[in-house]
């Protein structure tokens, strides 16, 4: 007889077959988190190098203390929507700091990065236009794309030429085409070629959305994320972004030079219909924010610990991203293989992400790091040594 | 507008480089399964079917698209729709 969950059998037979191997890769429980960087694991004292916490500041003195005093004078939560229990001060804040620190003309902050990302794609967009996006984009924004009922056109990864292909091929409709990319991509840590994609946007008359979320206190003089650093920050229409990278907490927000971004909020399901963010992650964010103005010695921190773990791995012969950033996975063989390196790395005192196929860009396996300002020199280190000693594993594989 | 059997035997063409040797490519041949073709696999497809044609092919239309008579009637309103 059939069962509703007879489509969960299949991963079900996946998740028992990694059991099975004892390798428990995806029920990973940090017991007592230590600082950005360490936790307690499996009984073990465990660098955190897989947490895209970027500046390190979940634990920065000055971010739990407005953290608590929010608390303490605002209490515990919302209990609802914007729309239907009100907004808190701290919110209408935190958009106006925002607008002014990428110097739009708004901004609207949603409760998680994944429902920003989900609210506008599936708000600007609707039957009839289209989106074009880079194949590698993050299913959150697969995701919007789908729920706008838009025609979805994908191009290759970073493949410029092949957009244009695309865009020629739309002929009138390209001026109501949406191009979406992201500063930093999640898996293999490169950035979009956005001064290219940006070129294209203005020769089209299209429209671009990037997302920021891996790129921003990361990239530009002043941390604003890749449109920044391109310098196409005039060019780019929609920029969004979560707080739960470089930021440290949870939440999302885009910010746009169109007055048109205000009505978002009465016709996204995804902004109206969810309780809005707690008044200690608003309050911690705002001062995350106002450190990512203030300290930029943080970005540098960060930008120099990228380069010394890409290039330390480099020189140990792993197959990396194509260029150094704060994202720094290391391509392996095998799915077997990437499965024995992470428990490896785990029972050396390291966790990193493991990122397995069908999450990763070409169907290979991945162990993704993703690096913080907040590591230390010996913390480097360990995870290099950690990453050496267990060098064996991959020249097995090879041997196969 | 193409003619429905020209647009398949175009399809044929681009779908062939794809094919295990010595598969018959027919109007139920099943893209996936005949094909054994892995997700990116499907991707260079897709660019070589669009390049082929010269058009752009929404990724909202595969779940329709099963086998090449239903990528070929779907290629045939592209033709004529755009976009």
């Amino acid at each position: 007889m059939k069962s509703i969950f007879d489509k969960f059998r299949k991963i079900a037979e996946t998740r028992q077959a990694l059991e099975d191997s004892g390798v428990d890769c995806f029920d990973i429980v940090m017991e007592k988190v230590i600082s950005a960087t360490e936790a307690i694991v499996n009984g073990r004292r465990t660098i955190l190098a897989g947490t895209n916490n970027y500046l390190g500041l979940t634990f920065d003195s000055e971010c739990v203390d407005a953290a608590c005093k929010a608390v303490y004078e605002q209490g515990t939560g919302t209990t609802g929507s914007r729309m239907a229990n009100g907004t808190f001060t701290g919110h209408l804040l935190l958009e106006q700091e925002l607008a002014d620190f990428f110097g739009t003309r708004s901004a609207i902050v949603f409760s998680t990065g994944y429902v920003a990302i989900l609210g506008m794609l599936s708000t600007l967009a609707g039957p009839g236009d289209v989106i074009l996006l880079d194949a590698d984009c993050h299913a959150s924004i697969y995701d919007g794309c789908r729920m706008s009922g838009a025609d979805i056109i994908r191009f290759g990864h970073n493949e410029v030429k092949e957009l244009e292909k695309r865009l020629r091929r739309l002929g009138e409709r390209a001026i109501n085409a949406l191009i979406v990319v992201e500063g930093i991509y999640s898996m293999l840590g490169d950035r979009a070629q956005l001064a290219d994609i940006a070129a294209l946007k203005r020769e089209y008359s299209a429209y671009l959305l990037v997302d920021e979320a891996h790129s921003l206190g990361v990239l530009g003089e002043h941390g604003r994320g890749l449109a920044e650093e391109a310098g196409v920050e005039d060019s780019t229409d929609f920029i969004v972004g979560t707080f739960s990278k470089s930021l440290g907490a949870i939440g999302g927000f885009c910010v746009s030079k169109h007055p048109e971004l205000d009505l978002i909020r009465y016709t996204s399901r995804l902004y109206i219909f969810t309780a809005s963010s707690s008044p200690s992650t608003i309050a911690s964010t705002r001062t995350a924010l106002e450190i990512l103005r203030t300290r930029p010695e943080l970005r540098s921190r960060l930008w120099d610990n990228a380069y010394q773990l890409y290039e330390r791995l480099r020189d140990m012969d792993f197959l990396l991203g194509p260029e150094p950033s704060p994202i720094v996975s290391v391509r392996l063989a095998s799915k077997e293989q990437t499965l024995a390196f992470w428990k490896g790395l785990l029972d050396r005192g390291v966790y990193v992400n493991l990122v397995l196929p069908p999450a990763t860009p070409d169907g290979g396996s991945l162990l993704r790091c993703s690096i913080s300002a907040a590591h230390t020199p010996e913390q480097l280190e360990h995870i290099c040594e950690a990453f050496a000693s267990l060098r064996g594993v991959t020249q097995a594989a090879k041997a196969i | 507008m193409q003619r429905y059997e020209d647009i398949l035997a175009q399809l044929y063409e681009a779908i062939r480089p794809f094919a295990r040797d010595g598969l018959e490519l027919e109007e139920p041949t099943d893209l996936v399964n005949d094909l054994d073709l892995d997700s990116m696999k499907v991707m260079n497809l897709l660019r070589a079917v669009e390049d082929s044609f010269d058009i752009s092919i929404p990724l909202n239309i595969l779940p329709d698209v099963r086998t090449v008579k239903d990528f070929a009637l779907q290629l045939q309103k592209l033709t004529k729709e755009g976009p």
